[in-house]
């Protein structure tokens, strides 16, 4: 059973291991410089359906098909999916995962997604509720424009602060038990709901850094570590400008986390040659990043202990016309990697 | 928010600093330069249509229907939101960005059916000009009633 | 020469419009139903007419030209009509921009496709 450090820092008694995982992307993300370490790059973003939707179903139906078979799983080796996106209802899992038939827990923290079903995956693996669960998310950019804002062929002006959903899926599955060397999840911290009243939805970054920045300051006091002790700190997609805000706000504190942080927002695009301005968002940007980039990092032992802090703006296009802000809200995963027994 | 974070104003003050604005000294210019560019052409357009012995009305409006038809094309073409890219206001404010408007949403709203999808959705971005400019011109026209009685 | 009139006014009033989305927090969708209602207003002024007449094309593909089309438009039905004016004259003066606007809309929705972007 996980044990209660703090208020929301649980850490693993028994680590759940990475068993598998895959990501899956569309034409932008195949120009990114993270392409070749995609399992499944498709130029077609309707990936052969006949509306972003169902394409978007399709990837995350992809990614958690690849995941299953890189791990050489079927479908009833798996306990528990948890599982989220940003379309209505979470059309991209619901409707992407009913044909696996297995046990599924739909969760929602708009791009914050990856790092909170990796936690509830954690905590159901670690406590022997599920024996292997998976924790799958993703985004599309058309599916996620038509929603939140316009319709793609509409020539609306993106302020620099702007950030550009990535079409992408990832898919995580967790075990007790696996092979070394392995990537483990040691800790994970649920956050708290921050508003700083942002009500500029095209300025999402600032409305997330302050959960990002609270999660971690947590963290790290609940953990009793410090950045230090991390070789690398990966938030969601705060881009450019939350990027920007985290440091200074973590600056209050005294934390300094500038010299091993980096941003999933601004991995997955290069941000001079693609048009994405503030850099990249959605569920399916850290989900991609995670599967992309920082685990096989992990498992070539270039990094030993990683953060993830996956960051979600909770935010409503209702809402936000009825005048109210845009909260934000930041769940962090602490990633370990173990070469051998006792590491 | 826990202590040590800013207070609401001073982090407005904090994102404001961070959140580099558009570059004006680059969009002003190039919207006068697409706008000025399409009003040209309606003006070419327009003086085909008067030596065509259109009257100088129906000459305006064959402008507009004929701009309206070049943004409708262009949109559907996938063209007109790359040229919006670059001319910003340029091409929102001509007539073809009325059309742009209109066209936009009746082509993606296509998948949940021509009826409740495109039919229903065509306005949904254009609607408030169509409205509060009849609007506008129903108070004018009352005004204009009262005052010539 | 009308040609270069027309690209002065027209991209002015577009520059106007660029300086709005840059340095106000004003919508899209806010500024062009300014834009219309400016228009209006202007054309019901008269003030709208001498900018026709001067850059032509320049002043009435703006949306502002539209305003001042539907003011027009009214003020003719009011004169000819009477009251009843009121509820014809506007509609009438836009029929073929709106009409234009959504048959073309179907067309392209039945012909095209929504590109990825």
């Amino acid at each position: 059973m996980a044990k209660l450090c703090g208020r929301s820092t649980y850490r693993m008694e028994r680590p759940p291991v990475v068993l598998s995982f895959a990501a899956v992307g569309g034409s932008k993300e195949s120009q990114g410089p993270l392409a070749d370490r995609f399992d499944y790059l498709s130029q077609d973003d309707l990936f052969g359906a006949d509306s972003w939707e169902k394409a978007e179903t399709k990837m995350q139906r992809l990614a958690l098909k690849t995941a299953m078979n890189k791990g050489g799983l079927k479908k009833g080796d798996l306990n528990v999916l948890f599982a989220g996106d940003l379309l209505n209802q979470c059309t991209g899992s619901s409707y992407g995962l009913r044909e696996f038939m297995i046990p599924f827990l739909g969760v929602y923290g708009a791009c914050s997604t990856m790092s909170e079903s990796l936690l509830m995956a954690s905590v159901f693996v670690d406590s022997g509720l599920a024996k292997r669960a998976g924790a799958i998310t993703s985004s599309h950019f058309c599916s996620a424009e038509r929603q939140y804002r316009f319709p793609l062929e509409y020539g609306s002006v993106r302020p620099p602060t702007a950030q550009w959903t990535a079409t992408a899926s990832g898919a995580v599955i967790l075990g007790e038990t696996g092979p070394f060397p392995r990537v483990e999840v040691r800790h994970v911290c649920a956050g708290v709901i921050e508003d700083p009243g942002i009500t500029d939805a095209n300025n999402m970054g600032a409305a997330m850094a302050p959960a990002a920045a609270c999660v971690l300051k947590r963290y790290f006091q609940e953990s009793a570590t410090a950045p230090s002790d991390y070789d690398h700190i990966f938030t969601g997609d705060l881009g450019e400008v939350g990027s920007k805000l985290l440091y200074e706000l973590l600056q209050r504190d005294h934390i300094d986390i500038s010299d091993r942080h980096q941003d999933c927002g601004l991995i997955l695009f290069d941000q001079q040659r693609q048009d994405v301005h503030a850099g990249g968002s959605g569920c399916g940007c850290s989900a991609s990043v995670l599967c992309c980039h920082i685990l096989p990092e992990m498992l070539a032992g270039r990094y030993k202990d990683v953060i993830l802090a996956a960051t979600g703006a909770l935010l409503s296009p209702t809402m936000v016309q009825q005048g109210d802000t845009i909260p934000g809200i930041s769940h962090l995963v602490h990633l370990h990697f173990a070469e051998k027994e006792g590491d | 928010m826990e202590k040590h974070m800013p207070k609401p104003d001073e982090y407005q003050r904090m994102v404001k600093e961070a959140s580099r604005g558009s570059k004006s000294y680059k969009t002003v210019p190039l919207a006068f330069l697409v706008g000025g560019a399409i009003c040209a052409a309606g003006e070419g357009l327009r003086k085909l249509y008067l030596m065509a012995g259109l009257s100088p009305d129906w000459a305006t409006a064959m402008v507009s229907v004929s701009l309206i038809a070049a943004s409708a094309l262009l949109t559907g073409l996938g063209v007109y939101d790359n040229i919006a890219k670059v001319g910003g206001a340029g091409t929102l404010v001509p007539i073809t960005g009325f059309a742009n408007a209109v066209v936009s949403p009746a082509l993606e709203f296509r998948s949940e059916g021509m009826i409740l999808g495109t039919g229903s959705k065509l306005f949904v971005i254009a609607g408030p000009v169509i409205a509060y400019g009849l609007a506008a011109s129903w108070v004018y026209g009352f005004i204009f009633w009262l005052i010539n009685r | 020469m009308d040609f270069l009139k027309a690209f002065v006014i027209g991209g002015l009033i577009c520059a106007v419009g660029q300086l709005l989305i840059d340095y106000t927090k004003l919508t899209p969708a806010r500024i062009l139903v300014s834009y219309v209602v400016a228009g209006v207003i202007l054309g019901g002024f008269g003030l709208y007419q001498p900018v026709i007449e001067f850059a032509g094309a320049g002043a009435t593909v703006p949306l502002t030209g539209f305003g001042a089309l539907l003011a027009k438009g009214v003020r003719k039905a009011v004169t000819e009509l009477g009251l009843i004016g009121i509820f014809s004259g506007g509609l009438t003066a836009a029929a073929a921009g709106v009409t234009a606007a959504v048959v073309f809309g179907l067309i392209v929705a039945l012909v095209f496709k929504p590109k990825s972007k």
